[in-house]
């Protein structure tokens, strides 16, 4: 593109750092100092500026949209609305099921209905408000534990189950003398990444659109962006812009189709870029959930079965609702062996938000009930908390509730001694209110507060499951350049803040034995990455670029055989040299490449996963399983019922910590999002509508909410994986919640059976 | 929308006089954010920022005379001796940069429910400042200063030029609940104070009611009970059941409604228990002076 954009991203070089070693990250300064360029910083000189005009009704069918007085409004470029689609009206995860700009329904509060793009932002918003739309609005089914009644206004048809899960396994009418239950809750939680929604569209020469956007997932969206404007995907080319955290809520649409439509009708740039309250209309959330749970065990607190109904409220969308039912059904009962199973999982359509992805996907809200039902089996034996888990922890070898080997380490037991192990902190100090609940609110000097500890553990999927046919694609180029070789590595693996490109660096480094690796900017002129979910990239894309790295070395070998006339098979590629078989420099890589340069692109798989049988549940549907524990230590001032985590201490099995501050920091920020939930992250919907669009009531943890913590990391290898690695990046976000739960309700003595838990709760007014 | 930026306190008014459509800016921070999500479009935002006179405070015969344009850092750092509580709130305000930006006389220009300076001006006693080109300045006692949501006595013409709060001439006390434990709206707020020179208590409910609000009748009847008990001279320890009855007192003063941040039963039990604490801290500090 000709351009002054400053929106080329920048290739990344550094030069320190194998695996096993904590290589700075790169953006790292930059983020601190605030001189990052994220996508809302994305700039055109000749940009105008595009925004959405959304439904303000849950539900209702649009009789006509009148765009004339928006039209007249001096430095509006176009107004766009459904009949502006040049392709297919529709786009989604799993399902095309949502409009890009809704024509005869509303089924949401939020969504898009027409478009504006004007010389600034404000004309935009005014122009927008100058849209006159017609709605005649429709009764809104907005209890998702409704949805399904004969009755219910059908959000889609034929009706409003999205999936049901089925599993069964074992002795179907088990019957066993110590018996629990409980229901619980789970609140609608936000991602909560802190840059919103951005992106900058250019029309390009050839007809096509060049699309700088913050996601998680460049092809994924290429693919649903070209089905919406007609094009082949040559013509829509995406370069990631950088991403200010994504936690699941990149992984839909945003303003991807919305910004190539203005662009390609205005023939400028355009850009977008949501507010905070915009972005949470926005995006989709975590399903919020209603679970029943009943545990049957032996007097020794041996499991005996276990037995669950939970209903997912999907929202409007499909979104990756069947997904989430995925893993709250086969993940859902967590790490512990039950000889006798029943699960059904359901996931609704509502005209509440779309709900979708987020760290933790259906496992966060499973485990909130299965660690308060393991306490209450605890109790009811006359069993420690720790011990009830130990004792029906999975180990290595045993069957999940699927069916499935756990083939690799599953150290539930160990995980939760090192926690209980660990050093408890002392009281709180008193003098220092900043110490305790309320802190600087000054609403207690000691008094009302009681201690209370909690523990949980988990395990989640790693990558995608249930026969996915999922892939990543890297590219390494070696070369001299300037005297010096340096290897290029090319994926289209987002980076959202995770740490991927130092772990792409690292590894070139390991196998190449290079110093400078330069990390070519993500984009779609190499082939898909997959996701940035999952915590599956260190292990997706770091294996496909361990493979392209070995593909590299191995066409180099092959080359210095033929130049020094030995079997490739007796050569070692070291950084620069070509040793033989005991060591000796037989040759450099500068006279083995001279100008060339050797390039080598593989697209890399794990094993392979398979779907669920539809009346058993049962099969083997996941890649890989990571294990956490949490030990959570609370003061709730219980007459005023509030809460400060004074100890937030975990154990987590990382396989192999590529990275190991960068290991420690997901499990940092997922331990507080976890804690979130438990405690005060709720996007509060009533009748369809969402209350606090904002982070002004939309309360996240702040660093007097979040405690220092005590990490121990352990390194079990999964020989399936590269490395051994074992993705990370998620399950914090499902152990430390319910861990943070269960101290709060052993300080308090009362149920809670709902998160995130409210002061009232506490206090019972 | 234009921009005015008088740089002294007579311009200032004479601005505001002449622009009814314009809107105060302090510190900006309730002013930016209504002004970024649409709410308000003033036909002027009239910048106080560079009016020296707003800016200093000045302690003259057991009064400190707060200028509307001292930011809630400020209040921490230099007056937490003589207005213990107004420094006890400024510090619950939102974060270290807001503190840096807010003001007093902003949060009674937004006169919101919420804002954390009213409790511990009302407990104090204290009189807003206010001025006119056309008829000079008047005093309003905060109590009568909130009319209503987001409403004050100020007259279309009229600017804040400072709050004057009598300095502490006893403990103070300043209590706010959130629901996370740092840069949070008040779910509900109180503040009290000891006036032991005068034998009288005084009292301020934030976040519970559609202005911020004393609790009179619990004044009248703590100040009354520890007068009867002769606990103004012995400084016994005040009894728990007279703390409790005051809380009590304090939360039936209180009209709270259900709202996203907290329900109106949590917010009266909330009341009840953080000015029964407040009170024995308060009485707590009195007996230790003395």
């Amino acid at each position: 593109m000709s351009t002054e954009a400053t929106t080329t991203p920048t290739t990344t070089t550094t030069t320190h750092g194998r695996i096993g070693d904590s290589a700075l990250r790169p953006d790292g300064t930059l983020k601190v100092t605030g001189e990052f360029a994220y996508a809302s910083d994305l700039w055109h000189d000749e940009m105008v500026w595009g925004v959405t005009l959304r439904s303000p009704h849950p539900h209702a069918r649009i009789r006509r949209i009148d765009i004339t007085d928006a039209l007249t409004v001096p430095g509006v470029t176009a107004v766009l609305t459904a009949d502006d689609v040049p392709g297919e009206n529709a786009f989604g995860l799993e399902h095309a099921d949502q409009p890009v700009l809704a024509s005869e329904f509303v089924r949401y509060e939020g969504e898009p209905v027409a478009l504006v793009a004007a010389d600034h932002p404000e004309t935009a918003r005014r122009a927008a408000k100058r849209i006159q739309v017609d709605y005649e609005v429709l009764p809104a089914v907005t209890d998702a534990r409704r949805a399904m009644d004969p009755d219910a206004p059908a959000v889609h048809r034929p009706g409003n189950l999205v999936r049901h899960l089925k599993l069964r396994r074992g002795e179907q009418s088990p019957a066993a003398p110590v018996v629990v239950s409980l229901d619980f809750e789970v609140g609608m939680q936000d991602q909560a990444f802190l840059g919103p929604e951005s992106g900058l569209a250019v029309p390009a020469e050839d007809g096509g659109v060049d699309l700088y956007v913050a996601t998680q997932w460049l092809h994924v969206d290429q693919r649903q962006i070209c089905l919406a404007l007609g094009m082949p995907p040559e013509k829509v080319r995406l370069v990631l812009a950088g991403v200010g955290g994504a936690f699941g809520g990149r992984e839909d649409l945003s303003v991807h189709v919305h910004a190539c439509l203005l662009a390609l009708r205005t023939g400028k740039p355009v850009k977008m870029s949501y507010g905070r309250e915009e972005s949470f209309y926005g995006h989709v959330h975590r399903h919020p959930a209603y679970l029943t749970y009943e545990f049957g065990a032996e007097r020794d607190g041996r499991l005996v079965y276990g037995r669950t109904s939970v209903v997912l409220d999907g929202g409007a969308y499909a979104s990756s609702t069947a997904a989430v039912v995925g893993n709250a059904g086969t993940l859902g009962l967590g790490p512990y062996r039950f000889p006798s199973v029943s699960v059904d999982v359901y996931g609704v359509f509502t005209n509440n938000p779309p709900c979708g992805a987020m760290r933790g996907f259906g496992c966060v809200q499973a485990a909130f009930a299965h660690e308060a039902l393991m306490d209450e089996l605890a109790d009811a034996v006359g069993i420690d908390r720790v011990a009830i888990r130990q004792l029906n922890g999975m180990r290595e070898g045993d069957l999940n509730i699927t069916g499935q080997v756990i083939d690799s380490a599953a150290p539930v037991g160990e995980l939760l001694q090192i926690v209980a192990d660990l050093p408890l902190p002392p009281p709180s100090d008193p003098s220092d209110i900043r110490a305790l609940p309320g802190a600087v609110g000054n609403t207690t000097h000691g008094e009302g507060v009681v201690r209370g500890v909690g523990y949980a553990v988990t395990y989640k999927n790693v990558g995608f499951s249930e026969g996915f046919d999922d892939y990543a694609t890297a590219r390494v180029r070696l070369e001299m350049t300037g005297g010096e070789a340096v290897a290029t590595v090319h994926t289209a693996s987002a980076e959202v803040g995770q740490g991927l490109i130092t772990v792409e660096q690292q590894i070139c480094r390991t196998e190449l034995g290079v110093e400078r690796v330069v990390v070519h900017p993500k984009d779609t002129s190499v082939g898909s990455g997959g996701s940035t979910s999952a915590s599956r990239q260190t292990y997706m894309t770091g294996g496909a670029v361990k493979a392209a790295c070995e593909a590299v070395r191995t066409a180099v070998l092959d080359r210095a055989a033929g130049v020094l006339g030995r079997p490739a098979g007796e050569l070692r590629l070291d950084g620069e040299k070509i040793a033989g078989a005991s060591g000796e420099v037989l040759t450099g890589l500068a006279e083995v490449l001279g100008d060339d340069a050797v390039e080598e692109t593989v697209e890399w798989r794990h094993r392979p996963t398979h779907a669920i049988d539809p009346e058993t549940g049962q099969g083997d549907a996941h890649v890989q399983f990571a294990f956490s524990a949490h030990r959570a230590v609370v003061d709730v001032d219980v007459e005023l019922g509030l809460v400060k985590v004074v100890a937030l201490d975990t154990a987590q099995d990382v396989g192999k910590a590529i990275n190991p501050d960068a290991v420690v920091g997901q499990i940092h920020g997922g331990s507080a999002q976890g804690m979130g939930l438990a405690l005060m992250e709720e996007i509060v919907v009533t009748d369809g509508h969402v209350r606090n669009p904002s982070f002004t009531d939309y309360l996240i943890p702040t660093i007097l909410d979040m405690p220092p913590m005590q990490v121990k990391v352990l390194e079990y290898a999964d020989p399936h994986a590269p490395y051994g690695v074992r993705g990370v990046g998620e399950p914090p976000t499902i152990s430390s919640g319910p861990a943070v739960a269960a101290a709060v309700r052993a300080a308090t003595g009362r149920a809670l059976r709902r998160v995130p838990i409210r002061p009232e709760h506490i206090t019972g007014t | 929308m234009d921009f005015l930026q008088p740089t002294s306190w007579s311009e200032a008014l004479d601005l505001r006089a002449e622009r009814p459509d314009a809107l105060p800016i302090a510190g900006g921070t309730d002013v930016m954010v209504e002004l970024n999500f649409d709410r308000r479009r003033p036909g002027a935002l009239l910048d106080l920022g560079r009016v020296p006179e707003l800016s200093e405070w000045e302690a003259d015969d057991g009064v400190v005379r707060l200028g509307a344009g001292v930011p809630y850092a400020r209040v921490i750092d230099q007056l937490g001796a003589q207005l213990p509580g107004l420094a006890m709130a400024a510090r619950t305000v939102g974060s270290p940069q807001i503190r840096m930006r807010g003001t007093v006389g902003g949060n009674l220009g937004s006169a919101s429910p919420a804002g954390d300076a009213h409790p511990p001006l009302l407990a104090a006693g204290a009189v807003v400042e206010v001025a006119s080109a056309a008829r000079g300045s008047r005093d309003i006692p905060a109590a009568d200063f909130y009319t209503g949501v987001k409403r004050n006595a100020l007259e279309p013409d009229e600017l804040i030029a400072a709050v004057r709060v009598p300095a502490a001439t006893g403990p103070q006390q300043f209590s706010k609940i959130g629901t996370r434990n740092a840069m949070v709206i008040a779910v509900s707020a109180f503040a009290c104070a000891l006036h032991p020179d005068r034998r009288a208590v005084g009292t301020g409910i934030g976040s519970a009611a559609p202005t911020p609000r004393r609790a009179a009748d619990a004044e009248a009847f703590l100040a009354g009970e520890l007068q009867s008990a002769g606990l103004w001279e012995s400084r016994a320890e005040l009894p728990e059941t007279l703390a409790r009855a005051f809380g009590e007192r304090v939360a039936a003063a209180a009209s709270p409604i259900d709202d996203v941040r907290g329900s109106a039963a949590y917010r009266r039990h909330s009341l009840s228990v953080m000015a029964r604490r407040a009170v024995t801290w308060a009485w707590s500090d009195l007996r230790e002076a003395a």
